[in-house]
């Protein structure tokens, strides 16, 4: 087996994103061994070390200029080489849901995605995560040298840096043009420039009950603003025509992982559920005393969400 | 060309899921199965190059036992030509790299020339087999497309690039496509289209007419190991906050900021 943990740290505008730091405290608290960090692209790397990395590898270059999956996955079969970790972390991004599987594939190394918790059990890392969509969680172990584990954003706290600087080693992963496989000709922005619901760590949805898209509009979208969420909605509202389908938490739509999630006149159908259950503090408000969502609720609010929402925004106003 | 359709049967998301003996896995006696939704877009992906005249033929790949034949019949009466159910005593047990490679071994047997999966499956939600069938066959990937034109061996794909951005990419066959939603609109079969598929061949393939070898796959070729499963540990019981709607959101906001510190 390998020894210690590497994280594959993403970037956004040339600084690491916050998973990365999550992932970077949760790493060094495991007591696996040395963290490394794997920073891919134009970067501060040195940041890394501030969150207990002792070496981060920078691989930088052309291809690494848009996301390539042929790229992507040579960069961290540099770093595992260099490395030779026991553990690969990486946030449950979009990136390593296109790279890790493929990683796994090249190197024969098992992986295990979407994980909320981790921890260290005779001297290896053990994934816990939701299947079933959530109905189930399973502990998940790798055979081999190492192991790759992705993490559900937000699924655990990040600690204070406890300061350091680590060693930054550019690395040559040896891209070729047969590595990169698609071109990306086009970059499309979200119609919203709100943090994306499966990175939000406050979320406000509304439900069917918004009963048309002004109302949505009106109601769901601005309690959102005013506290910074993320606005959500359920597959009932997007089938309705109410918000996008880029809005749709649940089973056919995005699993969300905040702090606080807030649901506007949603039942709670298994299917939204999925989407949402391990949000740490769920707040429903909804007209039907035993609608399901209750059951899962931190604080529930038995009332109409026309009258609720304006008055929570205008406590909201008041903070 | 042949275009293979990766389609899978799983829980029905209303019912009831319960650990076996061994927590690692679910009693399947009395659970509903429907076809993996994701997978409904890959097949109507495939029926729509068809139609177009950019496919010859639309091959659905299971891996499954014989009870996982309702759901394919169900994919022949939508319109796809043929299937292979891919099974054998030997795939028990695999991890998504064993079934990629079961899957990589039948695509080429075949001779297909791309392949359309949903972008993960609901039972497991893994998400990973595809990526891992491309790169065992050393194809290139696309994973969450919503939007796909294919002309003659090229592509151009719209896919999920996160943090809610999208990406268009272009690419040449062979190649293989995860499918999400937004990508088309699944149609029911119909009548006629059951009727036809009464007739359309379901082939059974083991290990050893695929070429793959038994000690690659299952239980011992698995690199994933899962064990403990357990339904997920209750939340704590929540509290109602009662009051005129001014007053409730007085103590939810109150509650928010002193009792569970999110605000």
């Amino acid at each position: 087996m390998g020894n210690g943990i590497l994280v594959f740290c993403e970037t956004d505008g040339g600084n690491l994103r916050k998973s990365a730091f999550e992932l970077l405290s949760k790493a060094a608290s495991l007591g696996l061994g040395p963290v490394s960090a794997l920073v891919v692209g134009p970067a501060d790397a040195s940041q890394a070390g501030a969150w207990g990395a002792s070496t981060v590898y920078h691989v930088t270059g052309d291809a690494f200029g848009s996301y390539s999956t042929g790229a992507t996955v040579k960069a961290l079969q540099a770093a595992i080489a260099a490395a030779n970790p026991a553990a690969v972390l990486a946030s449950a991004s979009q990136i390593a849901r296109d790279a890790f599987p493929r990683l796994s594939a090249r190197i024969g190394a098992g992986l295990a995605v979407e994980c909320t918790d981790l921890r260290a059990e005779g001297g290896a890392l053990v994934g816990r995560r939701p299947v079933y969509a959530g109905k189930a969680l399973v502990d998940v172990r790798v055979k081999g040298t190492t192991g790759l584990f992705t993490v559900r954003p937000n699924s655990f706290p990040v600690g204070a840096a406890p300061g350091g600087s680590a060693n930054v080693v550019a690395l040559d992963a040896g891209v070729g043009a047969g590595d990169v496989d698609v071109t990306v000709t086009e970059r499309i922005q979200p119609a919203s420039t709100v943090v994306d619901l499966t990175q939000a760590e406050r979320i406000v949805s509304g439900g069917r009950s918004l009963k048309s898209k002004e109302s949505f509009d009106a109601v769901v979208r601005p309690l959102a603003a005013s506290i910074g969420a993320t606005p959500g909605a359920s597959r009932a509202a997007v089938d309705a025509g109410y918000a996008h389908h880029g809005d749709q938490v649940g089973q056919t739509g995005k699993v969300v992982n905040p702090t606080l999630y807030i649901a506007l006149g949603i039942s709670g159908a298994i299917q939204h559920l999925a989407g949402m259950r391990t949000s740490r503090v769920i707040v429903a408000v909804n007209k039907d005393p035993e609608a399901p969502i209750f059951q899962y609720a931190t604080y529930g609010i038995v009332g109409d969400l026309f009258e609720v929402a304006p008055a929570l925004q205008a406590e909201f106003a008041k903070l | 060309m042949k275009i293979g359709v990766c389609l899978k049967q799983v829980p029905s998301t209303d019912t009831q899921i319960k650990v076996n003996g061994a927590g690692n896995g679910i009693v399947t006696d009395g659970v509903k199965w429907e076809t993996n939704p994701y997978d409904e877009y890959a097949l109507q992906a495939a029926l729509d190059l068809k139609k177009a005249g950019k496919a010859t033929e639309v091959v659905i790949l299971t891996i499954g036992g014989a009870d996982a034949e309702s759901r394919i019949r169900d994919g022949l009466a939508r319109g796809a030509d043929r299937a292979l159910r891919l099974d054998d005593a030997a795939f028990a047990g695999s991890d998504a790299l064993g079934r990629a490679r079961i899957l990589a071994a039948a695509v080429k047997a075949e001779g297909i020339g791309a392949v359309f999966a949903g972008r993960q499956a609901i039972d497991t939600d893994n998400g990973a087999t595809p990526a891992m069938l491309a790169e065992v066959l050393g194809w290139a990937q696309v994973s969450w497309i919503d939007k796909l034109t294919v002309d003659g061996g090229a592509f151009t794909a719209q896919r999920a690039a996160g943090g809610g951005f999208k990406e268009v990419v272009t690419g040449g066959l062979p190649a293989v496509f995860t499918c999400d939603k937004g990508l088309n609109n699944p149609v029911a079969a119909t009548l006629m289209g059951i009727a036809a598929a009464k007739k359309k061949a379901i082939d059974v393939k083991g290990a050893a007419d695929l070429g793959v070898d038994p000690s690659t796959v299952g239980t011992a070729g698995a690199l994933v190991v899962e064990d403990g499963m357990s339904p997920p540990p209750p939340r704590p019981a929540g509290r109602r906050i009662e009051g005129d709607a001014a007053t409730a959101a007085r103590e939810l906001v109150q509650l928010l900021r002193n009792e569970a510190k999110v605000i």
